[in-house]
């Protein structure tokens, strides 16, 4: 049994805003519950006034916008609105993809991508794929709007540079260029992945001109790999590349501690996933695997 | 607040906390035992019931969210002239052991052949991958899936209990 609380089913944003910062620390933006309730169900946090933003018109929106060529996702489209989107598979197959394979199909119908990402738990799927795409996160309150790019939003162990008073209303996330290949590779045994990677690759004239790689799932947020980055680049666009890179893959990422993998196997297991993303990216930044729009 | 659903096709009126689970207010106060509490944690799938044709753990489910929506459990599919097809065809396959997860299995299959009415055996897979049976009964269940699928394309219309 939950403790007691209120239900609040605020019609705006700002309305929104303006309870949570009328509430204070006795209110939680409620969403698809997926994280959130069971946190109160094991007491470990109670919130006496809880604010269910799905009924705020157009909080659950999925656009593309032809002219910036964006996908501007709202922040309470459920994991499976986005795996079934036509939008996100024909722009971002790789996030429609990962979308089908979040947990299972219930936590997908309930679970929204904002919720995820503002809960910033350190195994979120999402949170990898996105911070490799360079996606920005826009957060509004009664006072103003901000936009965040997905890589300086999660700032620890379920931390965020949200505001209490802020809500996320959309990710917008860049259409990869038709010369780049997006991948995400992931090692996982339960409900959420051990170590999980996430690569886009961009391919001038046979030689990888550019590389995001984003580790994911082995520290406490998502972290891009700089270093991998740089060795990446200038390398020949053939899988041949991901192999050059793995060792470094596996020395560069940092690894949190656990209760059931040792550091050295995470880095293994990170090493692996990394070098087949990478090489995922490659063959689809080279049409190799149908281009940019293969899954 | 008051709660207002339609459960089973019929049309259900009480009054509840804000903090009332789903399942709670199924099994506690109308009586619907088929879906079960295990994991608690939307890990597990017995507790699976379908919020307008979607499956949804209903251990992690607010009540209140099922307001002016259709809940459908397990209670809801046989009809006047035995069970639906699908029940059958678990019955059938001996897809079932102990059968405290076969309410959701059967749930959750319902939901993907209505989306997809001939599925591949690993896209049956898939979509039952958060359902969990530790009677390791999985091989049958995969054959009465996809014996249900064939039940239910060979009499589209007629066979789908009264609720569908």
């Amino acid at each position: 049994m939950l403790d007691r609380f209120t239900i609040h089913q605020p019609q705006s944003v700002e309305e929104a805003s303006e309870m949570l910062a009328r509430f204070g620390p006795d209110a939680a933006v409620y969403a698809g519950g997926t994280e959130l309730l069971i946190v109160m169900k094991e007491r470990l946090a109670h919130f006496p006034h809880l604010m269910d933003i799905k009924r705020i018109p157009g909080l659950n929106a999925l656009v593309y916008d032809a002219e910036r060529r964006e996908l501007v996702i709202g922040a309470v489209a459920c994991h499976r609105d986005l795996e079934r989107s036509p939008e996100v598979r024909d722009r971002l197959p790789a996030l429609a993809a990962l979308e089908a394979a979040v947990a299972n199909v219930r936590v997908r119908n309930a679970g929204t991508i904002g919720g995820n990402l503002c809960f910033a738990e350190p195994h979120s799927d999402p949170a990898t794929l996105l911070t490799a795409l360079d996606a920005r996160l826009t957060l509004v309150a009664a006072t103003g709007t901000r936009q965040i790019p997905m890589a300086s939003f999660i700032t620890g162990l379920m931390e965020t540079v949200r505001r209490h008073d802020e809500i996320l209303v959309s990710i917008t996330v860049p259409e990869p260029a038709a010369n780049s290949g997006v991948a995400y590779e992931r090692f996982k045994l339960h409900e959420r992945p051990t170590a999980a990677v996430a690569a886009v690759i961009t391919v001038v004239e046979g030689t990888i001109a550019d590389a995001r790689i984003v580790a994911g799932s082995v520290g406490v947020r998502p972290q891009r790999l700089l270093g991998t980055e740089v060795m990446l680049r200038g390398l020949p666009a053939m899988e041949t590349s991901a192999v050059t890179v793995a060792d470094f893959i596996r020395d560069e990422v940092e690894v949190t501690g656990n209760l059931f993998e040792s550091d050295p196997y995470t880095r293994q297991l990170a090493r692996t996933v990394g070098r087949r993303a990478i090489a995922a990216a490659i063959r689809r930044a080279t049409g190799e695997e149908g281009g940019r729009l293969a899954a | 607040m008051l709660l207002e659903a339609t459960v089973n096709n019929r049309p259900v009126s009480l009054e509840i906390e804000p903090r009332a689970i789903l399942l709670d207010v199924l099994r506690d106060h109308l009586g619907l035992t088929g879906a079960k509490r295990s994991c608690d944690t939307q890990v597990c799938g017995a507790c699976t019931v379908l919020l307008d044709g979607s499956p949804v753990s209903a251990c992690c489910t607010l009540a209140y969210e099922a307001g002016g929506r259709t809940v459908e459990t397990i209670e809801g599919l046989a009809g006047p002239d035995g069970l639906h097809p699908i029940q059958q065809a678990f019955v059938d396959r001996v897809a079932i052991q102990c059968g405290f997860c076969t309410p959701g299995f059967v749930l959750t299959t319902k939901a993907l052949l209505a989306e997809n009415p001939c599925p591949t055996r690993s896209e049956i897979a898939d979509f039952l991958g958060g359902n969990l049976c530790r009677c390791t009964g999985y091989w049958n269940i995969l054959d009465a899936v996809e014996d249900a699928a064939r039940r239910l394309a060979a009499a589209p219309t007629s066979s789908q209990g009264p609720s569908s």
